[in-house]
């Protein structure tokens, strides 16, 4: 081991209340030549306002075209030990739901092979082993897929679908209007072969949230975002309505004059909904939860081409399917053929790195719903088009 | 060998036996003070769910300290959220004031629920990434110790929530945040000629450009970048490492405002921008610092009850947001990109 660097920059981020990543790489350090050499390194990034790792870098494990991402030090002559530093991707169990064995055997095994530091978690939601060399990653996936329990796969990379995930779900939240973690699994397990081997035109992303509210982020965050919803009446517990008013509760100014389609009143005794003007975006249910819940008629909204700016703009996802009923444990087939109806239509028109959004604007949303067999309804859209030039198909003309 | 796509691990097996029992029973929720929910099912049962603040980059030991305390408290049962938070979820409500003096002694906050700041969603930065144009653990940090009370308490108007990305990729997808801070580069990227054949193909990375800057140079077997086009992305970077994006002198920080994700009220929404450029100046960024503070803080005192910092800006409109936070309103302010002319005003209403 050799002796410790001095890293005054980063030292200055153990002060302060809030916990400190410095302090949790140092705790590795003190185990790990690796860590050590990354916190040297880090601080040279601090002095020169510029990150030291070279530009990519293809490395795997057997079988699969993804999982781990290379990284490679570009100063290894000062940091030999982060002269490769490659990040593990474990694929998280739905919902981040974790019992402390699964989390320790994972910790025993990146003792053994890794850095000892970890994100947990990524930002599409893997467990994220960071750094360790080459010649270790086949037997860190070797050991953590050979568990007796709780065995763990590697998590998606490169132009494949990558590792769906999703909100608490019904084992935590009474918001939950579908079976988010199950579904999560479901399709993760489904889809292993699009998650383990890329050959898509770019990366997609799944992420499922259990009601509009969207603790998953998926709306921004993902390709196809899955959002649970209902279609029939709020349910109300006048009661309970009248016992939030009783405690104090400001009903008028913090609900009523809050809801965006102005379709509550409350005459001081009871609630009324004009449930065909709600638009079930769920502020109401978030204030009052133990006077209102949702209908029974339930299923998701499915929103397809949310994604960061790269290439063409940030996008947020657009209303493809208004309602799909997706009932728990069925084994979620409409879903299923929808899903493989848009990759294949993406696979086979999607450019290099071309998200199947920016596909859709460039091919056009009518050629996109032919493709996947919808009829376009209104939902799907804010307005109609404003401008006068749109196509015919073939079909609706006359032809000389 | 391994066994190949074998899947995550089944979360059924995850789950304490309250949830399992309870499994789509639950009722309703109550925050019973910061950091610290109960929810009761249709049968009766309370499953009380403790939040704790991490730094997302952490050690093995951290992960096996949380672990003992789970173990001790909660039949070793916990999850973490998408913020990366920890959550203990506990079916004894006496274990509740114990845990939460355990994680104290370890310097973990509890906190985070209801109206406050909730833990940073950020990226990798400088510590394992390879395209930055700024750090995120560091700034995350030195924001994270400035607004710490507002982690703990829930004192203002509506929740809010921060994002970090270190570049426009946005692994961390922060762009419909109530507060974003995005690294950004703002200097046309330096052609390795020499090496760029080797390296890279040449039809794929000008492709790679967003606004086609980016020409083929035949007589070098290499690439021109037309400087008036680029707008720095650095997605040719990401495609071949001779176009060399990184540049620490102009590498710099951006503040975006007024995103949203959830349905609740107003629909979700674009975080916008509000300032184009802050300097890197690590370890603490007290610039970046004290904007995200005074941004917080100018909505917290100005927005109405449960008004999120999109629905405060909507009703008082841009350019008072302008006027009240003294930010200079400047041409880059104005989009020019494929967005643009969804920004523009149509309209003679406006505000003086």
């Amino acid at each position: 081991m050799t002796e410790a660097r001095k890293t005054p920059l980063l030292d200055d981020l153990e002060k302060g209340p809030w916990p400190s990543f410095v302090t949790e790489m140092k705790r590795a350090a003190a185990n790990s030549p690796s860590a050590q050499d990354l916190l040297g390194q880090l601080e040279l990034s601090y002095v020169d306002k510029k990150a030291h790792w070279k530009h990519g870098g293809l490395v795997g494990v057997m079988g699969y075209g993804g999982g781990v991402i290379g990284r490679y030090s570009d100063v290894p002559e000062q940091f030999p030990n982060v002269e490769h530093f490659h990040t593990v991707r474990l694929n998280q169990p739905s919902g981040w739901y974790y019992h402390t064995k699964a989390l320790r055997q994972v910790c025993d095994v990146w003792e053994k092979y890794g850095s000892g530091l970890t994100n947990l978690h990524g930002s599409t939601g893997d467990m994220i082993l960071l750094g360790t060399q080459t010649d270790k990653i086949q037997t860190i996936f070797d050991e953590v897929s050979e568990f007796e329990q709780f065995p763990f796969d590697l998590g998606g990379s490169g132009s494949n679908l990558r590792t769906p995930s999703c909100c608490a779900g019904p084992a935590r939240c009474e918001f939950a209007m579908i079976d988010t973690t199950d579904l999560c699994h479901d399709l993760t397990n489904e889809f292993q072969d699009y998650l383990h081997r890329p050959m898509w035109p770019y990366k997609c992303k799944i992420k499922i949230s259990g009601c509009p509210n969207d603790c998953v982020a998926s709306i921004a965050r993902s390709d196809i975002s899955i959002q649970g919803t209902w279609r029939d009446d709020i349910k109300i517990d006048q009661e309970a309505v009248r016992a939030y008013v009783a405690d104090g509760f400001d009903i008028e100014g913090m609900v009523i004059a809050k809801c965006p389609t102005k379709c509550m009143s409350f005459d001081g005794n009871e609630l009324t909904i004009d449930n065909a003007n709600c638009t079930r975006c769920m502020h109401c249910i978030n204030k009052m939860c133990k006077a209102l819940r949702p209908g029974d008629d339930r299923g998701a909204t499915i929103l397809i081409g949310g994604k960061a700016p790269i290439l063409q703009g940030a996008m947020m996802g657009w209303v493809i399917v208004p309602f799909m009923k997706l009932e728990s444990g069925s084994g979620y087939e409409e879903l299923k053929e929808f899903l493989e109806k848009v990759w294949e239509w993406w696979d086979e028109n999607g450019k290099t790195r071309e998200r199947v959004g920016e596909l859709i604007l460039r091919l056009g949303m009518r050629n996109f719903l032919r493709a996947v067999e919808l009829e376009p309804i209104p939902q799907m859209v804010l307005a109609p088009r404003a401008n006068p030039f749109f196509f015919w198909w073939p079909e609706e003309v006359i032809q000389d | 060998m391994a066994r190949t796509d074998i899947g995550p691990p089944l979360y059924k097996e995850m789950l304490p036996p309250i949830c399992k029992e309870n499994y789509g029973k639950w009722r309703y929720h109550e925050i019973l003070k910061p950091g610290v929910l109960v929810h009761v099912s249709e049968t009766g049962a309370k499953l009380y769910t403790v939040r704790a603040g991490s730094p997302r980059l952490v050690s093995i030991y951290f992960i096996r300290e949380i672990c003992d305390l789970a173990d001790k408290y909660c039949d070793g049962y916990l999850r973490f959220t998408s913020r990366n938070n920890i959550e203990f979820l506990l079916t004894d409500e006496a274990n509740i004031d114990p845990l939460i003096a355990d994680l104290k002694a370890m310097g973990v906050p509890v906190g985070g629920t209801g109206n406050s700041i909730t833990n940073i969603v950020h990226t990798q930065g400088w510590v394992h990434c390879h395209t930055p144009a700024t750090d995120a653990s560091g700034i995350v940090k030195a924001v994270m110790d400035e607004l710490f009370e507002y982690f703990t308490t829930m004192k203002l108007p509506a929740k809010m929530r921060i994002a970090l990305a270190c570049c426009l990729n946005m692994c961390g997808a922060v762009h419909c945040s109530d507060i974003a801070i995005l690294g950004i580069h703002r200097t046309v990227p330096k052609i390795d000629h020499e090496n760029l054949h080797k390296l890279c193909e040449i039809p794929t990375l000008t492709a790679s450009c967003p606004t086609a800057a980016i020409r083929p140079n035949p007589k070098l077997k290499s690439v021109d970048i037309k400087a008036e086009r680029c707008m720095y992305c650095g997605n040719c970077y990401t495609m071949c490492p001779s176009v060399h994006i990184i540049d620490a002198k102009n590498d710099a920080v951006s503040i975006w405002v007024g995103g949203k994700i959830s349905n609740s009220r107003i629909g979700p929404r674009f975080s916008r921008l509000a300032i184009p450029f802050l300097p890197n100046n690590p370890p603490r960024w007290p610039e970046v610092v004290d904007a995200v503070k005074s941004l917080v803080e100018l909505w917290a005192a100005n927005a109405q009850p449960g008004e999120r910092m999109a629905e405060w800006i909507d009703r008082i409109s841009w350019e008072k947001f302008f006027e009240l936070s003294g930010l200079p309103f400047t041409d880059k302010h104005i989009d020019d990109f494929t967005l643009a002319q969804t920004t523009f005003r149509c309209t003679t209403q406006f505000k003086w």
